[in-house]
């Protein structure tokens, strides 16, 4: 593992923004267990590129995110690539908490009675992030929820598995591209915790080794080492 | 679960017959009633919902499978947009299920999904991309194509997390109504899919038709 660059701990509840350069390593950690980080990508250089969950599953044939899978933008390319992976199931169709449904299932909590213990959304927490770079709710997608976990019956019907992630764990993602990332820690919306969900997340940065012609990822299916050529095109031309 | 529809062709307001690689683009009133036909059989018809009143406001596939807590629609299935509001609701339906996680084909995702080389077909975003193009008095553009719903596609998912395009449950003459809950627009792109073995590598014609007043 390269030298740590930075690190920091992000509060449950909270949301944050940044952009990332191609060829840095960000590692999320779940510092106590039952984290969840929802985020969206766009690119910096046209925000019109963004985070495309549908290509992201069907160019994997894959419901879940884990180690190998790469994550795409709705242009072909790959934002970046999940290279190291503690957990083994990452959601990326459930979508965020919305005002509404957290006043429904904990209550409401105003920023004038509990500052920074409020309840904050997902949806609200993205707008606020978004609206740095100009992003408004036309921009919006279905996001990853990073240590979320939602199995699917026969019959379509989703259930939150309660203890997927544990203390501990992390994800690695290795960016493939220039990537404006929007994050927050605020709850997956299946969660069924009886009190408002409230785990810190840990991230670092890192350098990424360079890419290998042995990489999990590139490897991963025929799909990948074409969605890379994409991006390997993407930087040829600029 | 199948429920038929009670309602007579005759008796629509509106008939149109899209061919595939074609758009539609009309607005269906609240309290009307919208029905698409596969005429053939295995198509898919990738479908968008704006609120004709505030069209930045628009259906929302995590949204509307969060609050039913399934990932596939059909009867019953309340259409959700980004502002938690119900767009629609399915109340009829011969198919059985439709999907609204695989999104619509684009051009640079047909080059990952099948070949690099694939770049130069006709796909659905190219539709979409047309028909916002055309109708720029919406304002709106490549920002407001979300993820859209393939009706009469089968796309299950497995109990670990498998993804799977399944041959079609659908059929010549099957169909999904449902009604509007407040004034849509609604955007079609009818597949030119000519890669996916699901529809046998042979997109079709679709049918629409609307019942109530004023269409
Ligand atoms: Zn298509």
């Amino acid at each position: 593992m390269s030298e740590l660059l930075y690190e920091d701990v992000l509060p449950g509840g909270t949301h944050w923004s940044f952009v990332v350069r191609r060829g840095l390593l960000l590692r999320l950690v779940d510092v106590d267990g039952g984290a969840n980080v929802g985020m969206l990508f766009y690119n910096p250089a046209n925000l019109l590129e963004r985070y495309n969950a549908p290509d992201t599953l069907k160019c994997q044939h894959t419901f879940k995110l884990t180690r190998g899978n790469c994550l795409y933008s709705d242009m072909g390319r790959v934002f970046c690539s999940i290279v190291d992976d503690s957990v083994g199931w990452h959601d990326t169709v459930c979508g965020n908490t919305t005002r509404a449904v957290v006043a429904e299932r904990w209550g409401t909590r105003t920023y004038q009675a509990c500052r920074n213990d409020w309840q904050l959304n997902g949806h609200d927490s993205f707008l606020v992030e978004g609206g740095k770079y100009g992003l408004g709710r036309r921009d919006l997608a279905a996001n990853v929820n990073w240590f979320s976990k939602v199995v699917v019956a026969d019959d379509g019907a989703m259930t939150f598995d309660v203890g997927n992630s544990k203390a501990g764990d992390h994800v690695d993602l290795r960016f493939e591209m220039d990537t404006l990332v929007l994050l927050h820690t605020c709850p997956h919306p299946l969660n069924p915790a009886a009190d408002y969900p409230r785990a810190a997340v840990r991230y670092q940065f890192r350098s990424a080794p360079p890419m290998t012609e042995d990489d999990a990822c590139l490897n991963a299916c025929p799909e990948n080492r074409r969605g890379l050529e994409n991006n390997r095109l993407y930087h040829l031309i600029g | 679960m199948l429920k038929e529809s009670t309602l007579a062709a005759a008796a629509a307001i509106y008939r149109a017959v899209v061919p595939a690689g074609d758009y539609w683009l009309h607005e269906v009133k609240a309290g009307q009633t919208f029905r698409i036909v596969d005429v053939d059989g295995n198509q898919a018809a990738d479908t968008l919902f704006y609120n004709a009143a505030d069209p930045f406001e628009r259906y929302s596939a995590s949204d509307t499978i969060r609050a039913q807590a399934n990932v596939y629609l059909g009867v019953g299935s309340k259409l959700l947009s980004t502002d938690g509001n119900v767009m629609a609701t399915i109340t009829a339906d011969t198919v059985g299920r439709h999907d609204t996680l695989g999104g619509a084909c684009a051009t640079e995702s047909n080059t990952v999904r099948y070949a690099l080389e694939k770049k130069t077909m006709h796909a659905c975003r190219d539709s979409y991309l047309l028909a916002l193009a055309e109708h720029d008095r919406f304002g709106l553009t490549k920002r407001d194509i979300g993820h859209n719903i393939n009706f009469f596609m089968n796309v299950p998912i497995t109990e670990d997390g498998g993804l799977t395009f399944a041959d079609g449950v659908s059929g010549p003459g099957k169909y999904v109504e449902m009604v509007a809950a407040m004034d849509l627009l609604v955007l079609i792109s009818n597949c030119p899919q000519l890669n996916n073995p699901c529809n046998a590598y042979n997109p079709t014609p679709i049918e629409l038709l609307i019942w109530g007043e004023g269409a």
